[in-house]
């Protein structure tokens, strides 16, 4: 499903990540693991379209990211970036407006029956300001998978949630992949996350400036010999 | 030597026959002890002896500002060549020293700032402003826009221009009403000064009339939109770009110049010259009660010698620069907010700079139209 060769990213003469190489296989949920300053957002951006490679290719479903265009892929962004000027069923219906010939009642139907598969019914005229911050992730869902996509890149969903909401975001993740197929994309670093849904990962460091580990959390949890790789898996031993 | 400023802290520096000497303390080392008395335990630090021990054997409570000015004082004796050493705590104070004094110094992850000169800072600010401003690169992003826009028509978003006008026009009005009521009031006074003197009271009208349409009313309605809209179209446009919202509607396929630029321009496009014509009309109202209060000039009178002295081309030739004036706050604004970087901080820059550029566009804008209809004989 994607296909990354040679990748060099950064901005201006500053290499952030240099010759990534990795594939991502259709209906996988993977990770893109990592410290805070290894380059996990870069990555994000440069795979859905928003960063320009310095060097290298990325390949989604056999093209490059799409600049323009109806979007092939839903994103979910670390904050949500809802429009706080619309209320959550505008947010949703934008794309379906800006993109297909549906009539409004058609819409409609289509934007309350996303609204109602991340657990947001009734909240269709709230805007972004009036919910929480889990909401908000969820209304964020809801508004990526409005072209119904087949691939999905998810920025931190869990970042600032309590552990329930967390939780409940992640069985909402891990649904949506068993039930539509869905490839997932999910950039983190919250172990409990990692291990609830991500089937493959790799791992990024800043300072290696590219990826120091690959492969199933949980083998590279037990059998990573890398410092960097079991400091992230098991922080309190490093603390102790 | 001994120092109790507080009941529940005491000191005293015990000097040794070896030439040792330690300093003893008791009680409670809290925060607000610490600061009362700190001077004076320095004091006691202060003369010379070959090995000196803090012993803290005598403390029931260390706190963490206190923590930190023991072990900063202990350092400060080893670096002025003395031998110290924190000697005798327990317990919760022994811990407290352990939380604190384990890490080690690390240097600033920053360098110290280096000093430089005026001219090199101004260089360096330039440099700065000009990298990061992008202003030709979102001229282009403009231009290539709008040639899509006159191709795809739909690609702007025409919903949101009705929304944007009752903001920027039909909000604003109010505002501009009293502020150009009161020019047109202020410049009729000072003209009324003038002309007594020679019995011209009826040309206080056309003073006003004239002034007031070529460049007072466009002028001030279009300083007003800059302050109000200009600002508000920055700031909103500032607060989505570090939200992520504009990196959100690229990935929906929506390009935010269709989206957001576009409807702005048209919006103070239309909306300025709107706002200038109602300016018009209220300040020379405004010099009318100045004329018909203070110079005995009936209404009718007034409003005949306005209507002789102002012709269509002084009201049109206002609303033209309007245009012109709109167009400039409208695309300054757009562009500062969609390069705002780094949070309010950055939002609130981008806000005061918008506003400070739209000001000086509008008064080249304006210089420039008024020496272009001055070579076209208007």
């Amino acid at each position: 499903m994607i296909e990354v060769e040679r990748l060099t990213l950064g901005y201006g003469n500053t290499v952030v990540l240099e010759n990534l190489d990795f594939t991502v296989a259709r209906g996988d949920v993977f990770a893109v693991l990592g410290g805070s300053g290894s380059g996990k957002s870069t990555l994000l951006r440069a795979l859905i379209g928003l960063e320009e490679p310095l060097r290298g290719t990325i390949r989604i479903a056999g093209a490059p990211p799409r600049r323009e265009g109806p979007p092939g892929n839903g994103v979910l962004f670390q904050s949500g970036a809802l429009f706080g000027s619309m209320t959550l069923a505008e947010n949703v219906a934008l794309a379906l407006a800006k993109w297909t010939k549906l009539d409004r009642d058609a819409i409609d139907t289509i934007v309350r029956s996303k609204l109602r598969l991340v657990g947001l019914e009734g909240f269709e005229n709230h805007l972004p300001a009036e919910i929480s911050g889990g909401m908000k992730k969820r209304a964020g869902i809801a508004r990526a998978l409005a072209l119904d996509p087949s691939l999905l890149f998810l920025d931190e969903p869990s970042a600032g949630l309590d552990p329930v909401t967390s939780a409940e975001l992640d069985d909402l993740i891990a649904t949506l992949n068993v039930s539509l197929g869905m490839t997932t994309v999910v950039v983190t670093h919250e172990l409990r996350s990692i291990f609830a849904i991500v089937r493959h990962c790799i791992m990024l460091d800043g300072r290696a400036r590219g990826i120091v580990a690959r492969g199933e959390p949980a083998a590279l949890r037990d059998g990573s010999a890398d410092p960097a790789v079991r400091a992230f898996f098991n922080p309190r031993a490093r603390a102790a | 030597m001994t120092d109790t400023h507080d009941p529940g802290f005491r000191v005293e520096r015990v000097d040794l026959q070896d030439g040792r000497a330690e300093l003893r303390f008791g009680g409670q080392l809290r925060f607000r002890q610490c600061f009362a008395s700190w001077q004076s335990v320095r004091r006691l630090a202060r003369p010379p002896a070959a090995h000196l021990a803090f012993d803290l054997s005598g403390v029931d409570t260390l706190d963490g500002a206190a923590t930190a000015l023991l072990l900063e004082l202990r350092d400060e004796v080893v670096a002025a060549g003395g031998d110290a050493e924190i000697v005798g705590a327990h317990g919760g104070v022994r811990a407290m020293l352990d939380l604190y004094g384990s890490h080690p110094p690390r240097s600033s992850l920053h360098p110290p700032p280096t000093r430089i000169g005026v001219l090199d800072q101004i260089g360096r600010e330039t440099l700065t402003m000009l990298s990061e401003s992008h202003g030709l690169d979102f001229i282009g992003d403009v231009a290539l826009a709008g040639a899509n826009a006159v191709r795809v028509p739909s690609s702007i978003n025409w919903g949101d221009v009705p929304r944007l006008m009752e903001r920027a026009g039909a909000d604003s009005l109010p505002i501009v009403l009293v502020i150009n009521f009161l020019v047109g009031l202020v410049t009729a006074f000072q003209a009324a000064v003038q002309l007594k003197q020679f019995g011209a009271n009826i040309f206080v009208a056309d003073l006003v009339g004239l002034s007031v349409t070529r460049e007072l009313a466009p002028l001030m309605t279009a300083i007003i939109v800059a302050g109000r809209s200009g600002a508000a179209f920055s700031a909103e446009l500032g607060t989505m770009r570090v939200s992520e919202e504009i990196d959100a509607l690229r990935t929906l396929g929506l390009d935010p110049y269709g989206f957001l630029v576009f409807p702005r321009i048209i919006t103070l496009v239309l909306v300025l010259p709107l706002l200038t014509i109602l300016a018009d009309v209220i300040g020379i109202a405004g010099g009318l009660l100045v004329a018909m209060l203070g110079l005995d000039i009936t209404a009718n009178a007034y409003l005949i010698e306005t209507q002789k002295a102002v012709r269509l081309w002084d009201v049109s030739s206002g609303c033209l620069k309007t245009v012109f004036f709109g167009l400039s706050i409208a695309l300054i604004a757009c562009q500062r907010g969609l390069a705002a970087r780094g949070g309010a901080e950055g939002v609130g820059r981008a806000t005061t700079s918008a506003v400070v550029t739209s000001l000086f566009a509008i008064v080249v804008i304006d210089a420039i139209f008024t020496v272009l209809f001055n070579v076209l004989g208007r």
